[in-house]
C-alpha cells in the first residue's frame, strides 16, 4: 500500500538479526555537497538499476505540540504540485520511466525513494530537488489528502485492536519524550492539521543541509557526485535549521499497566516494555550485547521463550523478545507472550519474568551463543543480495545520528560481544526496571457475524 | 523545468534500457527433475525454490486444512531430530527455510551458504522426506493454526475474502480457506497429515528455480539428493470451477469504524490469447499505484479510502478479477458507486490512447528491475514454470505487452468487465447501502 509510515518497517528491522553494515558487493563512498547535503553511494553493478533515496532528518518526534501527524501528512503532500509540476506528476513521471516511488515516515526521519533504471537517475534527482523547495500547497488538495490520512488511520489503527493497543502502550512508555506520539497522529489533532501547518513544517525542515542522499545500485561515485552537484548543489542551505529539541525522559520510577479491551481481539496477549539504550556514536557495545540478549531470550525457535514456554511447557502459542538498536533517542526492549487458551494473562506475564529469572540464573548456553554469532557473520553474506535494504539501513542509521564509521564497525562490534557482555547487559537492563505492562483482552463474548444480502 | 521534463518524457518511447542480462540454464537432474538456474557466483550462497503444484486444493473434503497443517509440521522434527534439534541445526548452519501452502502450491524456499551447502541440503532433505509428525508437534502446530483461524474470524479483510470464496465456490476446495475451518482442523488426524504429505510432495509435480553460487551439475546432484526419495507420482488434482456468484452486495455485520469491501467476478486464464490485453487493462483499472482509475477516482479525487487496487487472480482452477479497499462506514456506499461506475465505463468505452501508452511504458520499464536478487530470481523462475511458460518468456514478455492495441483492450474490457456480475462483500457497518445499490 502506498505512502505508509515506516511503523511496520521498524518492527521488521527489530526482528531481523542480520547486522546492517557496508555491502561487500560494492564500495560505499560518501561526500558532502557545499550546501551541507550528505551523499552516500553504495555500488552494486549486478543489474542496471538504482535506488535513489532522500532522507530528511525530521520525523514525528520533531512535530510542534498539538500537530501530531504533520510529518506524515507532509509526506503525502510531497506528491502534489510544485511550481513546475502538476499534482501527481511526480509519480506519473516515475511510472512513465518504468520506475516505482514511495515514501515513509518514522519518529526520527522522513524518506522518499525511487527504484528505477540506472540511466534515469538524473531525472529522479531533478524532480526530487524540485520538490525539496518548490512545493505548492492547494487548499482543496490539502483537505482531500487529510481525508486520506484519516482513512489510513482508520484502516491501520482504529480498525485494529492490536494497532490501538500498541499505540496506547507506547504512549504509556514515554512519559515526556515525543516517541510516545503515534507517527500517524492522534485523530483529534489530525483533523485540525492545516495548510499553514504543513507549509511551516516544510519551510522549517526541508533543506539540503537537513537531507541525506543515498544512491545504491549500478552507478559510480563520480556519476552520482556530478548529478548531485547539478541538481541538489544549487539549492541554498538554510541558516535557520532548528536543533532537534527532544524533551528528555525523566527517570522512570513507577511501573505502569495498560489494559485494553476490544471485542475484535482473537488471541489475548501480554507485553512488557522498558526503555533501553541504543547504538551511540562511537559507543555501540551495549547495544550489540542487547541484540544478543533479545535473540537468546526470544529471537527464534531455539530461544529460551520458545523452547520452554512454547515447546516444553506448552503454555504459550507464541513468545518473543524484541530490541531495535537504531534510534536517535532511547529505544525499548520488549517481550510478548500469547498464552495458550486456559492460561490467563496474569500467568502469562509471570511466565515472562520467570524466564528472565531463569536466564539470569542459568546464564548463557555456549552453543546457542555460537549459533547467533555465526548467523550474524552469515548475515554479512546474505545482505549483499539486497542493496536496497542496505540503503534503507544506512538511511535509518545516519538519521539516528550514527556516523559512517559507526555503521561500518557495527558488525565487528557485534562479533566481538562475549557471553559475559551479554550477562552484564542483561543485569543492567533487568536490575529493577520500570516497566509498562500491557494486557490486550477481549470481553467475554465476541462479536457475532451476520450475513445480509443486499440486492443482486 | 517544465520544458525539460516534457522533453524527457517524449524521449521515453525508444529509450528503455536493455533488459538485465538474465541467462537461464535449463537443468535436468540425473533423476529427471527439471529446474531453471540463473548462475551468479558473486555472492557465496544459493537461493532455491521448490514449488509442488497442487496445494491445499488437494485436501480431501473431510480433511480441509490437512495440507496446510502438514506443511507447517515439516520443520517440527525430521529423521532423528525433534523440533528443537532441527531448529538448532538450521540456525547453526545459518540456512533459512520457508514452508508455505496456498490453494495451488506448496512452496519450499531455501537459502544456503556455499560453505556448508551439503549439510544444509541434508537438513532440507530430512524435512521433506522424513518428517516425523510427532504427536506433540501436531498438537502444538494445530493450536497455532486454530489461533490463526480465530484471528482470521475477527479480521474484516479475511472475513470478506472468505465470505466471497464461500459464496462463489460451493463444494469445491476453493470455497474453504487453505488453513481449513476450526471444525475441520480440530478433527484432523495424524493419518490425514500423512496422506496430505504423500499427495502434496511428489517428484512429478515439482518445479525448481535456483539462483546464485551453484553450477548446473552441482544443482542437479543437489536436487536429486533433496527430492530423490519422494514418491514419483501424485494423485489427480480437482477440476476447474466457475464462480457461482451473481452481482450484488453482501454485508457482513462487524463492529468497526471502517468497512472492508472485497469485490470481483470471473476472470481470464493466463493462456488465453487475450491475456496480455487484460493485463494492460487491469493496470489501468486498478493496477500498481496512483495512476489507476480506481486510485484516482476513489482516493485522489474524493479521499474515500487510503488505498484501492484490483488484480487478475490466476488461481489455477478459477481465474478471477478481484479488488479490495477500506472506507469509513459512512463513505463506503459512495466508494462502491465509484467503483461500479469505473467498471461500467471501461466495459463500455475501453481505455484512452494516453492510458494505454502510460501503462505500457510502466509495465515494460519496471520488468527488468524485478530481477534484483537471488531470492527474487529463484521465485520468478519457479513461478514461470508453474504457469507453464517457455524459458524465453523473459526475453519476449515486453514485446507481448507492446503488441497490445487499443482495440484489443476495448474488446477485452467489453468481454471481461461485467458491472452486472460484480459482487461486493462488505464487512463492517456500512451506512446507506440499500437494495439496488
Amino acid at each position: 500500500m502506498l505512502h505508509r509510515p515506516a511503523l511496520a518497517l521498524r518492527l521488521a528491522l527489530a526482528l531481523i538479526l542480520t547486522p546492517l553494515a557496508a555491502s561487500a558487493t560494492g564500495d560505499v563512498t560518501d561526500f558532502m555537497l557545499d550546501n551541507g547535503m550528505q551523499v552516500v553511494v553504495i555500488e552494486d553493478h549486478r543489474a542496471p538499476a538504482v535506488t535513489h533515496m532522500v532522507w530528511y532528518r525530521v520525523g514525528a518526534a520533531d512535530e510542534p505540540p498539538g500537530q501530531s501527524g504533520i510529518a506524515h501528512f507532509l509526506e503525502h503532500l510531497m506528491f502534489k504540485a510544485t511550481e513546475t509540476m502538476g499534482s501527481g506528476e511526480f509519480t506519473e513521471l516515475v511510472k512513465a520511466n518504468g520506475g516505482f516511488t514511495n515514501a515513509f515516515t518514522s519518529w526520527d526521519y522522513t524518506g522518499y525513494f525511487q527504484r528505477i533504471a540506472a540511466d534515469r537517475l538524473g531525472l529522479m534527482m531533478q524532480m526530487e530537488a524540485d520538490r525539496m523547495r518548490n512545493l505548492r500547497f492547494d487548499p482543496v488538495e490539502v483537505a482531500t489528502e487529510r481525508s486520506v490520512i484519516l482513512e489510513e488511520r482508520a484502516e491501520r489503527f482504529d480498525s485494529s485492536a492490536g494497532g490501538l493497543f500498541t499505540e496506547q502502550t507506547r504512549a504509556a512508555l514515554f512519559l515526556n519524550h515525543p516517541y510516545g506520539i503515534p507517527v500517524i497522529g492522534w485523530r483529534h489533532e489530525m483533523e485540525e492539521l492545516s495548510l499553514e501547518d504543513a507549509q511551516a513544517f516544510y519551510d522549517t525542515w526541508y533543506h539540503p543541509n537537513n537531507a541525506i542522499l543515498i544512491v545504491a545500485g549500478d552507478v559510480t561515485p563520480d556519476e552520482v557526485l556530478a548529478l548531485a552537484q547539478e541538481h541538489y548543489g544549487p539549492i541554498p542551505a538554510s541558516d535557520g535549521l532548528p536543533p532537534r529539541l527532544r524533551p528528555l525522559e525523566p527517570p522512570h520510577i513507577a511501573d505502569r499497566r495498560v489494559v485494553y479491551e476490544d471485542a475484535r481481539v482473537a488471541n489475548p496477549y501480554v507485553t512488557v516494555q522498558m526503555l533501553a539504550p541504543v547504538r551511540e556514536p562511537g559507543d555501540q557495545a551495549e547495544a550489540a550485547a542487547l541484540v544478543y540478549l533479545a535473540e537468546m531470550l526470544g529471537g527464534g525457535q531455539t530461544s529460551l521463550f520458545a523452547r520452554r514456554l512454547q515447546i516444553e511447557e506448552e503454555r504459550a502459542l507464541y513468545a518473543a523478545a524484541f530490541y531495535d538498536p537504531t534510534s536517535l533517542d532511547p529505544s525499548s526492549f520488549s517481550m510478548v507472550n500469547v498464552p495458550v487458551p486456559g492460561v490467563s494473562l496474569d500467568e502469562a506475564e509471570a511466565d515472562l519474568w520467570r524466564m528472565v529469572d531463569t536466564f539470569l540464573a542459568e546464564g548463557i548456553d555456549p552453543a546457542q551463543f555460537e549459533r547467533i554469532r555465526f548467523r550474524i557473520e552469515a548475515g554479512e553474506i546474505y545482505e549483499q543480495d539486497d542493496t536496497a535494504g542496505v540503503a534503507q539501513a544506512y538511511g535509518a542509521e545516519l538519521t539516528s545520528g550514527l556516523t559512517l564509521s559507526d555503521i561500518e564497525g557495527w558488525t565487528e562490534t557485534l562479533l566481538s560481544v562475549t557471553p559475559d557482555d551479554v550477562m552484564a547487559a542483561a543485569r543492567r537492563l533487568f536490575d529493577d526496571p520500570s516497566t509498562v505492562t500491557g494486557h490486550l483482552i477481549r470481553p467475554v463474548t465476541g462479536p457475532d457475524s451476520q450475513n445480509v444480502e443486499i440486492g443482486q | 523545468m517544465i520544458a525539460r521534463i516534457a522533453a524527457t518524457l517524449a524521449a521515453l518511447c525508444f529509450a528503455f534500457p536493455a533488459l538485465a542480462t538474465i541467462e537461464i540454464e535449463e537443468v535436468t537432474s540425473p533423476g529427471g527433475v527439471e529446474a531453471w538456474l540463473v548462475e551468479d557466483h558473486s555472492i557465496p550462497f544459493v537461493a532455491l525454490e521448490f514449488w509442488f503444484l497442487g496445494g491445499s486444493a488437494l485436501d480431501a473434503p473431510e480433511a480441509r486444512g490437512a495440507t496446510y497443517l502438514m506443511t507447517g509440521l515439516l520443520e517440527e522434527g525430521a529423521a532423528d531430530m525433534d523440533a528443537q534439534a532441527f531448529a538448532a541445526a538450521r540456525e547453526g548452519l545459518a540456512a533459512s527455510f520457508s514452508f508455505d501452502a496456498s490453494r495451488d502450491v506448496v512452496s519450499i524456499g531455501a537459502r544456503m551458504l556455499t560453505q556448508n551447502r551439503d549439510a544444509a541440503a541434508d537438513l532440507l532433505r530430512a524435512a521433506l522426506v522424513e518428517p516425523r509428525f510427532d504427536p506433540d508437534a501436531i498438537e502444538r502446530v494445530r493450536g497455532q493454526v486454530l489461533s490463526l483461524l480465530e484471528r482470521n474470524a475477527r479480521d474484516p479483510g479475511t472475513i470478506a475474502r472468505t465470505t466471497f470464496n464461500d459464496m462463489a465456490y460451493g463444494d469445491h476446495p476453493y470455497a474453504t480457506p487453505q488453513e481449513g475451518t476450526p471444525e475441520s482442523v480440530a478433527a484432523l488426524t495424524r493419518d490425514d497429515i500423512l496422506a496430505a504429505h504423500r499427495a502434496a510432495l511428489t517428484r512429478d509435480r515439482v518445479v525448481v528455480g535456483a539462483a546464485g553460487d551453484i553450477t548446473a551439475a552441482e544443482l542437479g546432484a543437489l536436487i536429486d539428493h533433496i527430492l530423490g526419495d519422494l514418491p514419483a507420482e501424485a494423485p489427480p488434482r480437482p477440476g476447474p470451477v466457475t464462480s457461482g456468484l451473481a452481482g450484488g452486495v453482501t454485508v457482513v455485520d462487524f463492529p468497526s469504524p471502517q468497512s472492508v469491501a472485497y469485490f470481483g467476478h470471473a476472470g481470464i486464464d493466463r493462456d488465453d490469447p487475450d491475456f496480455f490485453a487484460a493485463f494492460v487493462l487491469n493496470e489501468v483499472l486498478g493496477g500498481s499505484g496512483f495512476q489507476s482509475r480506481l486510485m484516482q477516482e476513489v482516493r485522489v479525487a474524493r479521499g474515500l479510502t487510503y488505498g484501492i487496487g484490483s488484480f487478475l487472480s490466476l488461481a489455477d482452477l478459477s481465474p478471477a478479477v478481484l479488488g479490495q479497499f477500506s472506507s469509513s462506514n459512512e463513505l463506503v456506499a459512495e466508494a462502491i458507486d465509484v467503483v461500479r461506475a469505473q467498471w461500467a465505463d471501461l466495459a463500455q468505452n475501453g481505455i484512452t490512447e494516453a492510458e494505454l501508452e502510460a501503462a505500457k511504458r510502466y509495465m515494460t520499464g519496471e520488468y527488468p528491475l524485478r530481477f534484483d536478487g537471488n531470492g527474487t530470481i529463484a521465485s520468478i523462475l519457479a513461478s514461470m514454470q508453474s504457469d507453464d511458460m517457455p524459458v524465453d518468456y523473459i526475453t519476449n514478455r515486453n514485446s507481448y505487452i507492446e503488441a497490445v492495441t487499443l482495440d484489443d483492450v476495448r474488446r477485452v474490457a467489453a468481454r471481461l468487465l461485467d458491472p452486472a456480475a460484480l459482487h461486493f462483500v462488505v464487512v463492517g457497518q456500512p451506512q446507506g447501502l440499500s437494495p439496488g445499490n
